[in-house]
């Protein structure tokens, strides 16, 4: 490992329950505060209190915003994950662990570099109280990083205040001084700064650390969602926890009044109902929820699909199957969402790749699901939903209005003559009229899951069933042509009279959070003279553009986050592409995908 | 059929309510239930209600969920949307509705196998929750569509048609309304409209969740000799404890009733019900006492009907949520997006 400055990952080990995250958010906050960009990724235990967690920080200059593969510092908080953490420190990087107590003698390595530093030592004899104590050892470490990796402690008293408050300006001199503790020691024990250390830059300008579930509920709070029903499940919590605190403060009246109704269901079945009940009503729904939700949810949403009810359903993906492990990251509900429900159904996806878009992605599924009258599902994942990203800072259009679909209202209602016929195809693209309940009597028509001609009536007719189901096929291919365009980066610029790119042979196919990992290898294996043209999905259905892509290339890494290569099942059902043009690069072990896998 | 449309014949005397409609413009589509069936009944009496409260047909949303008695609300209110939810599902239906607009009347109707079965978590929620609605069980105890199951009102000792012998204990859905928390809970026989109507017009007037179990027999599947949902066995075992008449606001209460044997209460929009006791003891206000009431008669076999708990001063779902007086249907977009963004992510940066 050579001397990096502004290029490294460091990993801190701990024990959760013990305050330890929001040492490691400081520390991430300081980088990004310091104009160098970074990536902050938690790896916590379905748990409490009392278990190991893992906090992993890439300080990249060069914006690599993904797992490295290597941990260049790793801090052994932990006694009981003290042998793995140590074992896996990159030859040549550093272990900082608290000597307070001795180490184990027989986990010794000579390719690695021990720093001690006896935080526990001296937060006891600085504080009195016993989970003051627990505490401030975290931010003991916090010094003791600042002091070897030259991090600015002026920026790290900064976001103390920030967090405290002058109302808690006590709080703030506390964590100063076991901030100090730390790094005192280091400065005075050790040779500072290590050879990694952090260089202020201006790279961070114009960005923003957030997280994917906060973004997607500021993108229905933007899209003018006024219902949304939920049953809390590991990793999609967030999103409902940051939409009703948005909705507090920029959706109550000065009379304290609410603007938009958050229910907590008691289970995903009747979440996903109320959401429907109010969709059908006409107000903007969702639900975010992860993939035991969305097994439960299989019912109801072929009942939204086929009595053509618009939904917006927010699948946070954790890996599966059955419960699984909820605190880890997976893609492996991409099959479950497209075509989630009996019977033949087939639903809009849309597959945001960091929290940026997951903004974007989750504003225009309100859009998508009322022009179309159908569940939307947005797929993230624990990664994107959970992690603190660095992303570019969001913008809106300003001059942004809800599509709110063919929705008849009372003036028009008034000049129909004879009854409202609610799924017929006036425009020829699938799309039925639609009416809302007491708006005019004209309007009334009965919802039903059960079979229905295209008047809306009861039917068991061979011929009326299906066509309904016909239309429903023909507004899937309308959809195919409205949803969100797939990302493609081509290795040549274009040449020839044509205008049209030089595809290379060989090429990659992904989607959602695979993206950053993906851009990462391909900058690497571009410096190995290898180069791939790179398609990134963003919708099912899968637009013409993914089409061509496929066409115009003879290999297809198709790189995803599962084990049974579900976007490689889905590209084979739903396009021509041949079998053997498409290779699978899979990860499903529960970490983030890394560069270095692919 | 549904789709069969019902002859318009006119009849120029059928007397006309305030906003000038006639019964049979609450009317809906032609039921395709048995002949004889007690849910037909029960849609008469609903029809009967809403017109005579003056209730605009299209301010109502109707709502059910999947068996026979989830269809009839395609028999009654033709100008009023309705939702078909999937099996025991209608409560999160009606909840969502009714929290995306809470301008409309809800009268979901359901049975017993939708409800106490499949659907008893989402009835106990929808009541939890206190969503303004009148709620409809049309319960047979019996399954109408897969030909002649037991149910979970069915009692013990009561005998199917194919032969079986019930031995587990029924679900009481008044007695699980109350312990529930339900506001509004009654039981009453489809037989017997001169009791439904009124406990119907009530439950619509009622700010929260107004439960009505209205024991109606199954004709082709458990009107048998053995079973303790058959119109005979009803009739035989009914007991109204309580009679309801349901005065307007606008009326005066001209009947002169009995100290004692009446209790006139008043319901948020000014309305008022006196509740006729034929058993002077029981105390529809009093949630043990009801208890104790039910308990007794339910030991004597009896089927107690009336309206048998009330509690008008339960908050519903939006005054727990607090929610504004307009319908949540419209989108809510800030005139300046932009600007409220950039202080949203002042935090992040």
């Amino acid at each position: 490992m050579s001397g990096r400055v502004n290029d490294f990952t460091l990993k801190i080990a701990t024990v959760n329950g013990t305050g330890s995250a929001s040492a490691n958010a400081l520390l991430t906050k300081a980088v990004f505060r310091m104009g160098v960009p970074v990536m902050g990724k938690n790896y916590f235990p379905s748990n409490i209190q009392g278990l190991p967690t893992w906090y992993e920080i890439r300080v990249t200059e060069l914006g690599y915003l993904t797992r490295s593969g290597h941990v260049d510092l790793m801090v052994a908080m932990n006694p009981a994950s003290f042998a793995k953490d140590h074992a896996e420190v990159t030859p040549g990087g550093y272990l900082l662990y608290d000597n307070t107590w001795p180490r184990v003698h027989d986990l010794s390595r000579d390719d690695i570099n021990i720093i001690g530093v006896p935080l526990a030592n001296m937060v006891n004899h600085h504080f009195v109280d016993a989970h003051t104590r627990l505490l401030m050892k975290n931010v003991a470490y916090v010094g003791a990083l600042a002091g070897l990796l030259d991090l600015d402690m002026e920026v790290i008293e900064g976001l103390l205040q920030e967090t405290f408050g002058e109302s808690k300006a006590k709080l703030v001199e506390a964590n100063m001084q076991a901030v100090n503790l730390g790094y005192t020691y280091v400065r005075e024990h050790v040779e500072c700064p290590l050879e990694l250390r952090v260089e202020r830059r201006d790279l961070t300008d114009g960005h923003i650390i957030i997280d994917g579930n906060t973004t997607a509920a500021l993108g229905a709070m933007f899209a003018g969602a006024t219902v949304g029903a939920w049953y809390p499940l590991t990793p999609s919590t967030g999103v409902m926890n940051a939409f009703s605190n948005l909705c507090d403060r920029y959706r109550t009246t000065g009379e304290g009044e609410r603007e938009f109704a958050v229910i907590q269901a008691e289970d995903e079945l009747a979440a996903i109902g109320m959401v429907l009940g109010a969709g059908w009503m006409g107000a903007r729904a969702f639900t975010p929820t992860s993939g035991p939700g969305i097994s439960l949810m299989n019912e109801f949403v072929g009942f939204g699909y086929y009595t053509e009810i618009p939904a917006v359903i927010f699948d946070v993906q954790r890996v599966g199957p059955s419960t699984g492990m909820p605190t880890r990251t997976q893609q492996g509900d991409l099959m479950a969402c497209a075509y989630a429900g009996h019977g033949d159904t087939r639903h809009i996806c849309l597959y945001p790749a960091d929290p940026a878009e997951a903004f974007e992605l989750s504003a225009r599924a309100f859009d998508l699901a009322e022009h179309f009258q159908t569940p939307v599902f947005v797929l993230s994942d624990l990664d994107i939903g959970m992690n603190e990203w660095m992303v570019p800072a969001l913008s809106w259009d300003r001059d942004y209005r809800p599509d709110r679909g063919k929705v008849l209202d009372a003036e028009q209602l008034d000049r129909l003559s004879g009854p409202f016929q609610r799924y017929m195809d006036p425009d020829g693209d699938g799309i039925p009229l639609r009416t809302l309940p007491g708006v005019h009597p004209a309007g009334a028509f009965f919802t039903r899951g059960s079979g229905h001609s295209k008047q809306g009536t009861y039917t068991e007719d061979a011929a009326e069933y299906q066509e309904v189901m016909d239309r429903l096929a023909r507004k899937f291919e309308t959809a195919r042509r409205h949803v969100p365009a797939p990302a493609i980066e081509y290795a040549y610029a274009s040449s020839g009279h044509d205008g049209r790119q030089r595809p290379t042979a060989c090429a990659i196919v992904s989607l959602g959070s695979c993206d950053l990992a993906v851009r990462e290898a391909r900058k690497a294996l571009k410096a190995g003279g290898t180069e791939l043209d790179y398609c990134r999905i963003r919708a099912f259905p899968f637009t013409d553009e993914v089409e061509r892509f496929l066409a115009e290339h003879e290999t297809l890494f198709v790189v995803e986050q599962n084990r049974d290569a579900q976007c490689k099942g889905m590209l084979l059902m739903e396009t021509d592409v041949a079998r053997d043009k498409l290779v699978s690069i899979l990860h499903y072990n529960g970490l983030p995908i890394t560069s270095t896998h692919i | 059929m549904t789709y069969i449309r019902k002859p318009l014949v006119h009849h120029t005397d059928l007397p006309v309510n305030e906003l000038g409609l006639t019964e049979r413009d609450y009317e809906g589509g032609m039921s395709t239930l048995c002949a004889g069936c007690g849910h037909d009944s029960i849609t008469a009496a609903l029809i009967q209600a809403c017109w005579g409260l003056d209730i605009e047909p299209h301010k109502v949303a109707k709502m059910s969920g999947i068996g026979c008695s989830s269809k009839t609300p395609a028999y009654f209110l033709r100008q009023a949307h309705g939702i078909n939810a999937v099996h025991g599902r209608m409560p999160s239906i009606a909840t969502g509705a009714n929290a995306a607009n809470r301008d409309l009347h809800y009268i979901g109707v359901s049975g017993d196998g939708d409800s106490l079965s499949i659907g008893l978590g989402q009835f106990a929620h929808a009541i939890r929750r206190n969503v303004n609605m009148l709620y409809l069980i049309e319960n047979n105890g019996v399954y109408g569509l897969t030909k002649g199951q037991f149910s979970a009102s069915a009692d013990v000792g009561s005998r199917s048609k194919g032969g079986d012998i019930n031995e587990q204990p029924p679900i009481d859905p008044v007695l699980t309304a109350i312990s529930l928390g339900c506001t509004f809970v009654a039981r009453a026989f489809s037989g017997d409209k001169e009791q439904l109507v009124p406990l119907i017009k009530a439950g619509l007037q009622h700010r929260g969740f107004a439960m009505i179990d209205v024991i109606s027999p199954c004709v082709t599947f458990n009107n048998h000799e053995g079973s303790t949902k058959s119109y005979a066995h009803t009739r035989q075992f009914y007991h109204p404890a309580i009679h309801t008449d349901f005065i307007e606001p606008k009326a005066e209460i001209r009947t002169e009733y009995e100290s004692g044997k009446s209790m006139p209460i008043e319901l948020h929009d000014g309305s008022t019900i006196v509740l006729r006791k034929v058993d002077v003891d029981h105390d529809p206000t009093n949630r043990a006492a009801a208890f104790g009431y039910l308990e007794r008669h339910r030991a004597a076999e009896e089927i107690v009907t009336g309206l048998l708990y009330i509690e008008e001063e339960g908050r519903d779902l939006h005054a727990i949520n607090r929610t504004v007086a307009d319908p949540l249907v419209k989108t809510r977009v800030h005139d300046n997006q932009q600007a409220v963004l950039e202080e949203i992510q002042a935090q992040y940066r």
